[in-house]
């Protein structure tokens, strides 16, 4: 399966990388990964270097794109460029555990054409 | 009636309270400590999912235990509504990275509908603003049209771009 993991750097996110390693390594998935800035007050490089770390670490091979501007829209557009499916972070969490879904995720959970999986 | 509709709304009491509710009940609202927390975890385990917001509480014990003491540890303020000694409802302040506090409530179902919550919500500002609280948000998922009606009765605004959850924010005194 071809597989489009995108990534802002948010706790969730970084789970669903964590748990894309692993099923594509398991299922020999191509995976693609898409960085952007969401919610959260995180660094894009930081989230780049990481994802960039994980895959060696997971000998894995993926192009990293950085997605700019609207993002929601870039996200769609990508996915529905031949992908199977698309993985995210289910939302942020606020202090009082409660999950944000956020507009990002919103756009794309409406608008693409992919199958979409929201990781918790 | 609900106790505090007759209240100004930028008058916000403090806990210790009591008050008695649309139904006729007694219902002592006071500040919650450490000593509530098996009362607290016994609401919640009674907590009926369809009024689950935004994954909380959560549905099993050890979760719902994991999740209290997540939010209780680090500076947060609590009220809680206590009805013949079984908490009925809880309110949360927990403070965020920004110096703002994050506001959420809880009222039992059975208990819903009598002007509990709006007396928590209300009681729990007043200790808040005792406090020195000066900002306080919220979440709420933009079909909880009865939650947004109370929000914006007692002065929270609308902040930022609506998407599921719409974001409300307040300043105190």
């Amino acid at each position: 399966m071809n597989v489009l993991l995108a990534l802002d750097g948010s706790e969730l996110s970084m789970r669903a990388l964590d748990r894309t390693l692993e099923r594509a390594r398991e299922a020999g998935d191509d995976l693609t990964v898409a960085v952007y800035e969401g919610g959260e007050s995180v660094d894009v490089d930081d989230v780049v270097a990481t994802a960039t770390d994980r895959l060696s670490e997971a000998g894995m091979e993926a192009e990293v794109h950085r997605l700019e501007g609207n993002v929601g829209s870039r996200l769609v557009e990508l996915a529905d460029d031949g992908f199977d499916e698309l993985v995210m972070g289910g939302g942020t969490v606020s202090p009082m555990g409660k999950i944000r879904i956020g507009e990002t995720i919103e756009f794309v959970l409406v608008n693409a054409q992919t199958t979409l999986t929201l990781v918790r | 009636m609900s106790p505090d509709d007759t209240a100004s709304p930028d008058d916000f009491p403090t806990p210790p309270r009591s008050i008695v509710d649309g139904k006729g009940r007694d219902v002592d609202l006071r500040e919650g400590d450490a000593a509530d927390m098996e009362s607290v975890v016994e609401m919640y385990t009674r907590f009926d999912p369809a009024d689950r917001a935004q994954g909380i509480p959560p549905s099993k014990e050890p979760a719902i235990r994991d999740w209290l003491e997540t939010i209780t540890s680090g500076g947060s303020l609590t009220v809680v509504a206590e009805h013949e000694g079984d908490i009925v409802g809880h309110g949360m302040l927990v403070p965020d990275e920004d110096g703002g506090y994050e506001l959420a409530l809880f009222v039992l179902q059975d208990f819903q509908g009598a002007g509990i919550g709006t007396a928590l919500l209300r009681t729990l500002l007043g200790l808040g603003e005792a406090r020195d609280v000066e900002r306080v948000w919220l979440s709420v998922e933009r079909w909880n049209e009865a939650a947004i009606t109370v929000y914006e009765k007692v002065g929270f605004e609308r902040t930022g771009q609506a998407s599921f959850e719409i974001e409300m924010d307040m300043e105190l005194d």
